[in-house]
This record gives structure tokens, C-alpha cells and sequence, in this order.
């Protein structure tokens, strides 16, 4: 096995208050292998996104990272001055957040946002950022004439498949989607991630995935982690996770989520 | 079940802005409403769904069609007065944060209703009710009659929006998105606990969702509703296990199901999610049963079923 693409290493992350911390994430320890689907699931306060903040060194204060290493790529994200940190997000970590699709500048054109982040990036010119994103629009199935629309001319998968595409502009190593269909409908929830499957598969990202709904995690991700309580309680393969868990939170959790086919839960097994 | 149905919309349309482009909320809406039975509303967002919960609250006058409580129009007879009538039919909102005042506390918002609806009552059995209510949806009276919602959980917040509603004694309870705001683990409590109300009180509840796995849980029937329509509705397992309309598939096919794998899911294509989408937008009148009590409106155009 070739070296993982980011391995995380004893991570551990407090909220700092007044009278006493918060201990938002616990001794975490997990490694992504390079063109890898990777799930993080768990409840609201499980400390899944303070996780993924913290990759992309986004997370601020109250946040403080105790122990632990983060390594893309086998350097530690800790490590980063201001000058690497610009760098080295979009180029080898790139986020897609829950309200990624409310995260476009509203007044200005979808062509004027590529070329915010290819001109920054990579020095091209308008007209060179226009052939760059006609060719990423591409690949999310976005035609090129949508380059013309303001966000709110687009729907909310559209917005976020656009999104998605700013994301894959410099060819990043490690993509992070934090809830990043929740607020989308089950049918174009389904179209983006088959987008995304298909294309890490073309193009060799990993991808980070955080969601509460373990049951499309299941379906999505190669290997999945359970968190509770700010701790991984459990790491395995997807269908491990789904069909032999170990961990009894995972279990419960399973037996707390109705079933759309089949024998339909006992209904006992709340937590 | 050989209740009659106590609250039945028939053929209710109700349209949003006029001129060129008018939203068509709700089309040629039917259904009905039985003590002791649930009944889900599924669709995705803009579909119609709260539309269709707004009209039964009577926060909304329909266009067209009637609808009936008791037999009676809304607005007349013995349920005429709205007062009367919110008495007998009550909702729980999907934000159960933002369906409390942050401003009170539990006692306030259980003891309004009862204050408001049950003049009858004497401070001291207003104060029983209270404590009852709160044991109908398994909470500590002793602890949280004196606190304020944010010191409360998703919940547990959504439990005291249940006890607030069945508070007034309904025959009916609309429930919008109940559930949708909260953690997994925390769901499965306030679906059972709305089973076990419509089974000892014998409610009859409208479910809405967009999360078809928890209908199937709760409902005994199940509506699709797609573009303001009620595209195809029967028994939930009938419904679910044998879906006939064209949309119904598309939407099944899409809900997160852990036994299959992505690459392996049957899907349907972008250009027959836009085809299916366009014609089940489309006006359909004509009605055809596909098994007991289970029917579908006949689709037009190129998606044949």
C-alpha cells in the first residue's frame, strides 16, 4: 500500500472556556489512502467537523489543538506558516461545506468566481480561466454558458456541483465535503455523489466525506469511521460498518434508523 | 379499520402568484384523514407538501375544492370559529427550535393553550394537566416545567412541541417534518412516541416528510406528491414495495439505501430524471388503480409507466 494521502495522528482538539475545555476531539488517529472515499459519521457534537476544519486549518478560536499531527502528503498541516497555508488549500486540500451553495458571491458572475480563484492561483487570464472553467463546469455536467449566471439564476445542486468544480481547479490531492448534500433532495443528492464517485475515480482525489446519515455513507464510502463523543469509536470497510459492527454505538445506531425495504427495525433500540 | 375519515380535502387546488408564471402549490388535491391512522405526505422540497398542511391549519384559503372536518366545510358550522376549530386540529413544526419563545418557559407554553382552549379549568387542574402532558411524552415535570427551551435538546424541545399540541385535546395532528432537525438516535423516540399517541388517543396524523424510510415506520398510507400533485398514494407497503408512478420509482431509487452500493444501484440517467421530472409535471387527470386501495395518476408523454 502506497503512502496514505493524509493521515491524522493522535489528534486531540478543546474548546477553551472560562471555567473548564470542552474536549471536542480525542486522541483521533486515522490515515486516507490516496484515490479513497472515506466517511466520518456521527451525531451533531461528535466533533466530526471540528476534525475537518482543522485539515484545512480553518478551525479559530475557542478551537485549540492539543496533541496530534496532521500530515498531507507527509508534511504536518500544523507545521504551515501563512504563506504555505495559501498554498496549500485548493492545491491539496480543497473543502466543500453544507452551505457550500450559499457560499458563491451572490453579485458576481459564475465565470468572475473561477477566475477569482485560477488568476490568484495560477496566474491565468480571463480568457485562459474561461477555457479552464468551461472544461471544469464539464465536469460536474454543467454547460458552459451557465458561466453567464449569477448564482441565484442556478438551482441549489447546481450551485453546488459549481462549487465543486471551483474546488477541483487546482487538481487538489484531498477533498473535503462536509455534509455536503444534507440540504439537497435525495434525487439530485444522488446525481452529485455518482458525479463525485466518477470523478475521483478519473482523476485520483481522496475524498473526506462527514455526514450523519450513515445509511449513504454506507453506500458511498470505501471505509468508514464512527465517532461518539469526540472519539473514533470504530474504523473499518463500508460493508463491515453496515453489515458486522462491532462498536454498540454503531449498532444502535443502525437500529435506530428506519428501513426503506426489507424486515423493518424492532422501534426499541433508541439511545 | 372501520373508522370513517374525519378530515378529507377534495380536489383542492390552491395557486401562488398570478401572470405569466403562477406556482401551482397544490392541484387537484384529494385525500383523507382517519382517527388511528397515519397517513404520510412524501415529496421533495417545493412539492406542495406544507402547502397542503397550511390549507388543513386553514392558514390558507384554498382556490378550489373543499375541504371537510366533521363533514363540514371549513369555515362554517359548528367548526367555523378558528379557535374552535385549532382546537381540534393541531400542528408540530419541523424547527423545534424555532417553534418555542426563548423568551418563556415550559410551564408558559403548556399552560397557554390550556388557558386559552380550556376556560373551564381551575389553576390547580390547569397545573395537573401540565404535569400530565408532560408524562404523555416521557419528560420530568419536576424538571422542566422551569425551564426555558435552550437549556432544553432538539428533542426534548420536540417533545414539549407534542405535549403543547395535545395539550387542547385534537382529533387531529398535522406534523410537518417532525424529525428532520434532529440526530438519528433521537428520532426513532419521537416517531414511536407519535405511534403510541395516535394509538391511545386515536389521532388521526398527517406525516410530512421527505425521509421515506420513516413513513414506512409510522404510516399505515403513504401520498407522493411531486409539483404540487399527489402523483401516487395507497398502503405504504404497496406503495413503496410496488411503486407505479414513473416519479415514485425515480424518487425511490434515490433515497440512501446501505444494502447497495453506488456503482451498483439501478439509476436512472440525467436526460431520464429531466424526462420523468417534465412529464410528471405536467397536469395529469386521469386516475388508474394499480392494486387494493393503491393508485396512481396516469403520466403522459415519453416516461410511460
Amino acid at each position: 500500500m502506497s503512502a496514505p494521502v493524509l493521515s491524522v495522528r493522535n489528534l486531540s482538539i478543546d474548546y477553551v472556556g472560562e471555567d473548564s475545555d470542552f474536549h471536542a476531539v480525542k486522541d483521533v488517529s486515522f490515515d486516507i489512502a490516496k484515490g479513497e472515499f472515506f466517511g466520518l459519521a456521527g451525531e451533531s457534537g461528535c466533533g466530526k467537523s471540528t476534525i475537518a476544519f482543522a485539515i484545512a486549518r480553518l478551525h479559530q478560536p475557542s478551537a485549540l489543538i492539543r496533541r496530534g499531527e496532521i500530515l498531507v502528503e507527509g508534511r504536518n498541516v500544523l507545521d504551515l506558516d501563512k504563506k504555505a497555508l495559501e498554498k496549500f488549500r485548493w492545491t491539496e486540500v480543497a473543502m466543500v461545506f453544507q452551505s457550500a451553495m450559499n457560499s458563491l458571491n451572490p453579485v458576481l458572475t459564475i465565470e468572475a468566481q473561477f477566475h477569482d480563484v485560477l488568476k490568484t492561483h495560477l496566474g491565468l487570464s480571463r480568457e485562459q480561466s474561461r477555457k479552464r472553467a468551461e472544461e471544469l463546469l464539464a465536469l460536474v455536467d454543467i454547460p458552459a454558458e451557465r458561466l453567464k449566471s449569477f448564482p441565484h439564476q442556478c438551482s441549489g445542486g447546481m450551485r453546488q456541483r459549481i462549487v465543486i468544480a471551483i474546488c477541483l481547479a487546482l487538481n487538489p490531492k484531498l477533498l473535503i465535503m462536509d455534509e455536503p448534500t444534507t440540504a439537497l433532495d435525495v434525487v439530485v443528492q444522488r446525481e452529485i455523489l455518482q458525479r463525485i464517485d466518477v470523478l475521483r475515480k478519473e482523476l485520483g482525489f481522496s475524498i473526506l466525506f462527514i455526514t450523519h446519515d450513515l445509511g449513504l455513507m454506507a453506500q458511498v464510502c470505501d471505509r468508514i469511521g464512527v465517532m461518539l463523543e469526540g472519539e473514533l469509536v470504530e474504523v473499518g470497510d463500508a460493508r463491515q460498518i453496515h453489515t458486522a459492527p462491532t462498536h454498540p454505538y454503531t449498532k444502535k445506531l443502525w437500529a435506530s434508523m428506519p428501513r426503506l425495504r426489507g424486515a423493518q427495525i424492532g422501534g426499541e433500540a433508541s439511545l | 379499520m372501520s373508522h370513517a375519515p374525519i378530515l378529507s380535502l377534495d380536489n383542492v387546488s390552491k395557486t401562488f402568484g398570478g401572470g405569466k408564471a403562477p406556482v401551482y402549490a397544490a392541484r387537484a388535491v384529494s385525500l383523507e384523514l382517519t382517527p388511528g391512522r397515519t397517513t404520510a405526505l412524501v415529496g421533495e422540497s417545493g412539492s406542495g407538501k406544507t402547502t397542503c398542511a397550511r390549507l388543513i391549519m386553514r392558514e390558507y384559503e384554498a382556490d378550489e375544492g373543499k375541504i371537510l372536518f366533521k363533514g363540514e366545510k371549513l369555515g362554517t358550522g359548528q367548526f367555523a370559529d378558528l379557535s374552535a376549530y385549532r382546537r381540534a386540529v393541531q400542528m408540530i413544526f419541523q424547527d423545534p427550535f424555532a417553534s418555542l419563545n426563548p423568551a418563556h418557559t415550559i410551564r408558559y407554553h403548556l399552560e397557554r393553550p390550556l388557558k386559552l382552549h380550556r376556560k373551564d379549568l381551575a389553576k390547580a387542574e390547569r397545573e395537573a394537566g401540565i404535569v400530565k402532558l408532560l408524562e404523555k411524552v416521557k419528560l420530568p415535570a419536576d424538571q422542566m416545567l422551569e425551564k426555558y427551551p435552550h437549556e432544553l435538546s432538539g428533542g426534548q424541545r420536540q417533545r414539549i412541541s407534542i405535549a403543547r399540541a395535545l395539550a387542547v385535546g385534537p382529533e387531529v395532528i398535522v406534523a410537518d417534518e417532525p424529525t428532520s432537525m434532529l440526530d438519528v438516535s433521537v428520532r426513532l423516540g419521537i416517531l414511536n412516541l407519535l405511534n403510541e399517541m395516535k394509538r391511545s388517543l386515536d389521532l388521526a396524523l398527517l406525516y410530512i416528510t421527505h425521509d421515506i424510510a420513516t413513513a414506512r415506520y409510522v404510516a399505515e398510507d403513504i401520498m407522493v406528491m411531486f409539483s404540487g400533485q399527489i402523483v401516487e398514494w395507497g398502503p405504504v407497503e404497496s406503495v413503496l414495495g410496488n411503486p407505479a408512478h414513473p416519479y415514485t420509482r425515480l424518487l425511490l431509487s434515490a433515497v440512501p439505501d446501505p444494502d447497495v452500493r453506488l456503482g451498483e444501484a439501478t439509476d436512472f440517467s440525467p436526460d431520464d430524471i429531466v424526462a420523468i421530472r417534465k412529464d410528471a409535471a405536467q397536469a395529469q387527470s386521469e386516475v388508474r388503480e394499480v392494486g387494493p386501495g393503491h393508485f396512481i395518476r396516469v403520466p403522459g408523454g415519453t416516461a410511460q409507466a
